[in-house]
């Protein structure tokens, strides 16, 4: 398992944000945590990635746990993420964006930091077109890409991506799915929080509902999408 | 009013409010820095400034060497600037160990971490001007004399080194001291500026300030980097300080506060957060509050520079460049 999530629970200040979650994620999968505003997935990636304090649990990764580690020590284990709300360094170019995402590697200075900067421009040729402009100036669109591209730059095992679909138009959505399908076929094992979840369930090969911070079903994307609680409630009917 | 004054000596006032203006930009780089990372205004630092003139002042003692000409005040000057830098640095990164990192680690709300800063200013400067008290209990305040006499006040010497005219910017000739401090102080500030654009360290701290979580996520860690901010500040803080030595030619235990205050109104008329604008801000108050002194007379210098702050506030309330250390390309 790359990632195993066992009976985690994640406090702010006196209100439980999640209760008791667990779930795993193996090497290749594409594993999706879907539910409502508030039901605590902003706050399981944000834990995943040492932002918050947990309060009960543990978090292993590749059978390291990791429950305690400061945020700034687990890049260097393969954890990224691309936050929600895409947190862009906006002040920072397209290419110093994406050298702070190989921050943290060891091997930042060889020319294997080009290959991969290269990769995230074949993925996204719109951030090779941009690359000299000020992150803070470039549509919403163009900063998801950013942001997914500077935590390819990590070169990672496990790549969060939380709500990366938020705020996009239609088309760019599909877009965007169809490059997560494609990073993970490049071999990265991808985490994906999301509120679109008839593309999250589509796309997943496992999937995990979330309710008020506990996990209330588990299963294949596609036995998910099919489930009819699971379209009434959170794909609108038909898919 | 009297605007005479200022047309006929009108370049001795502008090169000499840049001089002054590059100790206020120094120093309020320091500011400007703590508050990109950690939003607090660090109200000591102008004692962390004052403590690296008086190490200065006393190696170039020890060193029987507080005056020299020629290639000598080269020696001098490396010397002192180094001395000076150095020991601010150090003090700068002692009071974030003692007053603000074990708040920060509970978590404390920012007024109280003001607080104490306003208690490490004043700690700070009332140290050096009792110095004198341990040395009298241990008895041995008549051999330091030099150094812990008259605690109260000013230092026994500056950096006595020849004033020297070197050529004429018009109606004023222009020294070298002029040309030390402001020489220095540009290099200074462009070595800042590259490190904050090129070195990988830099680029932390710029994202640490304008994103914390999403630094914290590439593997930037805050502490390292909040350590850094203090102890590159201080070392601005000491080499305005030795620039100040060069000008005024002694530094007093209290010299830190209205010196402080005035680079902190630098800071904030440049944009608080923001490189640059601490730079743009201090030359501009520097040679404001000359010009000032020049048309209406010497005491109302300090009035013109904070009347200067709130007119520009007004207009303009997030200072002249405006963005922060977060938004801004410095």
């Amino acid at each position: 398992m790359l990632l195993e999530v066992d009976d985690l629970c994640v406090n702010y200040g006196r209100i439980e944000a999640i209760r008791n979650i667990s779930f795993k994620v193996d090497e290749g999968e594409v594993v999706t945590l879907i539910g409502a505003n508030g039901a605590g997935k902003t706050t399981t990636m944000k834990t995943v990635s040492g932002l918050r304090p947990v309060r009960a649990g543990a978090i292993r990764f590749n059978g390291e746990d990791i429950t305690a580690m400061p945020a700034h020590e687990r890049p260097v284990l393969g954890i990224a993420q691309s936050p929600e709300g895409r947190g862009c360094f906006i002040g920072m170019t397209v290419l110093e964006n994406l050298d702070m995402g190989a921050y943290a590697r060891k091997d930042r200075k060889t020319p294997k930091i080009k290959e991969d900067r290269d990769r995230v421009f074949g993925l996204f040729p719109r951030l090779a077109e941009r690359r000299s402009q000020v992150a803070g100036t470039m549509s919403g669109g163009e900063q998801q890409m950013l942001a997914i591209g500077r935590a390819l730059m990590a070169s990672p095992k496990l790549l969060l991506l939380d709500e990366p679909s938020m705020g996009l138009a239609p088309k760019l959505i599909q877009q965007i799915f169809d490059i997560i399908t494609e990073i993970n076929k490049q071999g990265t094992t991808v985490l994906l929080v999301e509120q679109n979840a008839a593309q999250a369930l589509k796309r997943a090969h496992r999937a995990y509902i979330l309710e008020t911070g506990e996990i209330v079903r588990e299963g294949t994307g596609q036995e998910l999408a099919n489930d009819p609680a699971v379209k009434a409630s959170y794909l609108g009917g038909d898919v | 009013m009297d605007f005479s004054l200022l047309f006929n000596h009108f370049w001795e006032f502008t090169i000499t409010g840049l001089a002054f203006g590059a100790i206020y930009a120094l120093i309020a780089l320091g500011y400007t820095l703590v508050y990109g990372v950690l939003r607090l205004i660090n109200f000591a630092h102008s004692e962390v400034f004052m403590w690296g003139g008086f190490a200065a002042v006393w190696v170039l003692l020890a060193f029987g060497a507080s005056q020299a000409s020629g290639l000598g005040i080269v020696g001098l000057l490396v010397v002192a600037f180094a001395t000076a830098m150095a020991a601010s640095a150090l003090v700068a990164l002692g009071l974030e160990f003692v007053a603000y990192r074990p708040l920060r680690k509970r978590n404390s709300p920012p007024l109280i971490a003001l607080i104490s800063a306003i208690g490490a200013s004043y700690t700070l400067s009332e140290t050096m001007g009792l110095r004198d008290k341990p040395f009298k209990l241990l008895g041995i305040d008549n051999k330091m004399v030099d150094y812990v006499g008259r605690p109260r006040e000013a230092s026994p010497f500056g950096l006595n080194i020849e004033t020297k005219r070197l050529f004429h910017v018009f109606d004023y000739q222009v020294s070298n001291k002029d040309l030390i401090v402001l020489g220095s102080a540009i290099v200074m500030m462009i070595l800042l500026d590259q490190f904050m654009q090129r070195s990988r360290l830099g680029r932390g701290i710029r994202a640490v300030a304008q994103d914390p979580e999403s630094a914290a996520m590439m593997g930037v860690n805050r502490d390292r980097v909040i350590r850094l901010t203090f102890v590159i500040g201080g070392a601005m803080a000491g080499a305005a300080a030795v620039m100040y030595l060069l000008k005024v030619e002694q530094i007093r235990y209290n010299s830190g506060f209205l010196l402080g205050v005035k680079a902190f109104t630098a800071a904030v008329l440049g944009g608080i957060g923001n490189l640059r604008g601490a730079l743009l801000g201090g030359f501009i108050l520097g040679v404001a509050e000359n010009y000032g002194q020049a048309i209406f007379g010497g005491q109302w210098k300090d009035v013109v520079a904070f009347t200067l702050l709130v007119v520009i506030l007004l207009f303009r309330p997030t200072g002249l460049l405006g963005e922060s250390l977060g938004k801004a390309r410095a």
